[in-house]
């Protein structure tokens, strides 16, 4: 064989071990994605949407105090999120820029971003839990702020940045102060670029699991107290599926369902955002 | 007026960018705080100790340590080839009408939740490790896997973006040099791209290492170090996951609190790793 036709053929395997590869890697993923669908459309009825939950072996037992629940904690945390993170991405992107103050927190931020998210529960936990002696809806909803911060931070960050600086000196060359030209032009330049942050901040907190544990923990009827423990789609969904009854494990695959399309819808609202903005 | 209005909205945004440094620092303060007692009680061997008994208030943190790096092994050992095998296919090979639906489904799932990884696992997966190996199929391998596929999408996601980047003129050159396409793969895009596709693989590692929900369902939450792959074991995050809320002492807290630091502080290191040797910050439009 020829060097030449030796790396044809090296090259044909190569590509058949990728195409290969490819396909068990979005098998395994298709395969998780029409477990998902298979399972929530068969387990979802109207009654989930109207009763709450109920002891197994009940027949119309449902999930609305888990999506209230849920809707009041990632709503608390989008409330308290998003403003903040907006206010700090601003502080880097149009004052503190390459300063070294703006660069630590940047990082700080995208380390945070990756961090273990039962890491922020238990910090909740020492911090709201355990003075309280009781688990909260509050909990829940100060840990899902810490993790999107960043998140929200950083996009702003990021998307502020995009705004070529001349409409700035245009603005300041009218004698605009400094936060006239960053609430009406920069922040308005920037529109769809930060919707498109805090949709996907939004849709990464909304399936968070592990810092609701002992946080917000769980119930199993409907509260819209959030000084006491609250029940949220994603800790029900981890309820139910490890107990041993049939009719919560499919209750639980209907929690799975209805969350991924909530965190899926927002995923693909907010790209569409973002090729609008792309295409102008 | 307006100059106080200025001045105010400056510190605003000032104090809570600072607010975040002070949010990071005062977590490991408090669960620094929080671990104190097991830290004095058990000191440096809470880390090299293999037994856990909260009844015998005996906290050792070693089978955790162990479950945490080995599942995370495996499943970046059987993550990363499948990946790269995406990413090829996703830049260099899909043909152009198939590149974006197939690279958005790809970002999508790296979306889903992972509390549905580990569903997905304990119905679908756990039964088709109990037939293959015995046991309850409740296992540090069942754990591997079920990880591996959750981190794929990301890590597939962020090696091609890496790919991707590299300038068509230089693919273009070495074609006209005659180069095959694995020519091109291997002499021109990978190593253009290997900074951010090791810096992908190591971010991915910090999110693994640190991953709760996908592995708690199928791991099992056994205190013992086996060889056994096919044994149930813990890991960090398990252990937490499962036994927070049952904690019933102040040292069973401590330790617990113990293990959320020593998790923090492992993380952090390998994100750190990623970031400041391999993944450089590009600000997008800079």
């Amino acid at each position: 064989m020829t060097h030449t036709q030796k790396r044809i053929v090296v090259n044909k395997i190569i590509m058949v071990l990728s195409s290969l590869s490819a396909l068990v890697g979005l098998g395994f993923l298709f395969w998780i994605l029409g477990v998902l669908v298979l399972n929530g459309i068969d387990a979802l009825n109207w009654a989930i949407f109207t009763n709450e939950g109920a002891p197994p072996g009940y027949e119309d037992s449902g999930l609305k105090h888990a999506m209230i629940g849920q809707l009041y904690i990632v709503g608390v945390a989008t409330l308290f999120g998003v403003p903040l993170g907006i206010l700090a991405g601003t502080y880097l992107s149009e004052y503190g820029q390459k300063a070294k103050l703006a660069e630590i927190i940047r990082d700080i931020s995208d380390i945070m971003m990756s961090a273990p998210s039962i890491v922020i529960g238990a910090f909740v936990y020492a911090i709201i839990v355990a003075p309280m002696g009781h688990f909260s809806g509050w909990a829940g909803s100060v840990a899902l702020t810490i993790i999107m911060l960043p998140i929200i931070l950083r996009t702003t960050d990021d998307m502020l940045n995009l705004v070529p600086s001349t409409l700035r000196e245009a603005a300041f060359a009218l004698g605009a102060p400094k936060y006239k030209v960053i609430i009406q032009i920069v922040y308005r330049g920037a529109k769809a670029g930060i919707l498109t942050g805090v949709l996907l901040g939004v849709a990464r907190v909304a399936g968070e699991t592990a810092p609701l544990l002992f946080t917000s923990f769980n119930d199993n009827f409907l509260n819209t107290d959030m000084m006491e423990p609250m029940a949220s789609l994603t800790v029900t969904m981890y309820n139910y599926a490890t107990s041993p009854y049939e009719d919560w494990q499919k209750l639980g695959w209907a929690a799975a369902f209805i969350l991924s399309m909530f965190i899926l819808g927002l995923n693909i609202i907010g790209r569409i955002f973002l090729l609008k903005k792309r295409g102008k | 007026m307006s100059a106080i209005v200025d001045k105010f909205f400056f510190y605003l945004t000032r104090t809570i960018a600072l607010g975040i440094l002070l949010i990071v620092a005062w977590i490991f303060v408090e669960l620094f705080n929080n671990s104190l007692d097991s830290i004095q009680a058990f000191g440096f061997d809470f880390i090299t100790e293999d037994k856990w008994a909260p009844n015998l208030e005996k906290f050792g943190a070693l089978p955790a340590i162990y479950g945490s790096v080995i599942s995370t092994f495996l499943a970046m050992l059987l993550a990363i080839p499948l990946a790269i095998g995406v990413a090829i296919f996703l830049s260099e090979l899909a043909p152009a009408k198939l590149k974006t639906p197939f690279g958005v489904s790809i970002e999508l799932l790296a979306a889903i939740p992972s509390v549905i990884y580990g569903m997905w696992g304990l119905f679908y997966f756990v039964p088709i490790i109990r037939d293959a190996f015995g046991g309850v199929g409740i296992s540090m391998l069942t754990a591997g896997i079920v990880l591996s596929i959750m981190i794929l999408p990301f890590i597939a996601a962020v090696t091609r973006d890496a790919m991707n980047t590299t300038p068509d003129i230089l693919k273009e050159s070495a074609y006209a040099l005659g180069g095959t396409k694995w020519d091109v793969i291997k002499d021109i895009v990978i190593p253009y791209a290997k900074a951010g596709i090791i810096g992908s693989f190591i971010l991915a590692l910090g999110r693994a290492i640190g991953e709760t929900m996908a592995v708690t369902f199928v791991m099992g939450n056994v205190h013992r170090i086996s060889a056994d792959l096919t044994q149930p074991a813990t890991s960090i995050p398990v252990t937490l996951a499962n036994e927070f809320n049952e904690a019933d002492s102040g040292l069973y807290y401590s330790s617990l609190f113990e293990l959320s630091l020593l998790l923090l502080v492992i993380s952090f290191t390998i994100i750190s790793i990623a970031k400041f040797y391999f993944l450089r910050r590009k600000r997008i439009g800079a």
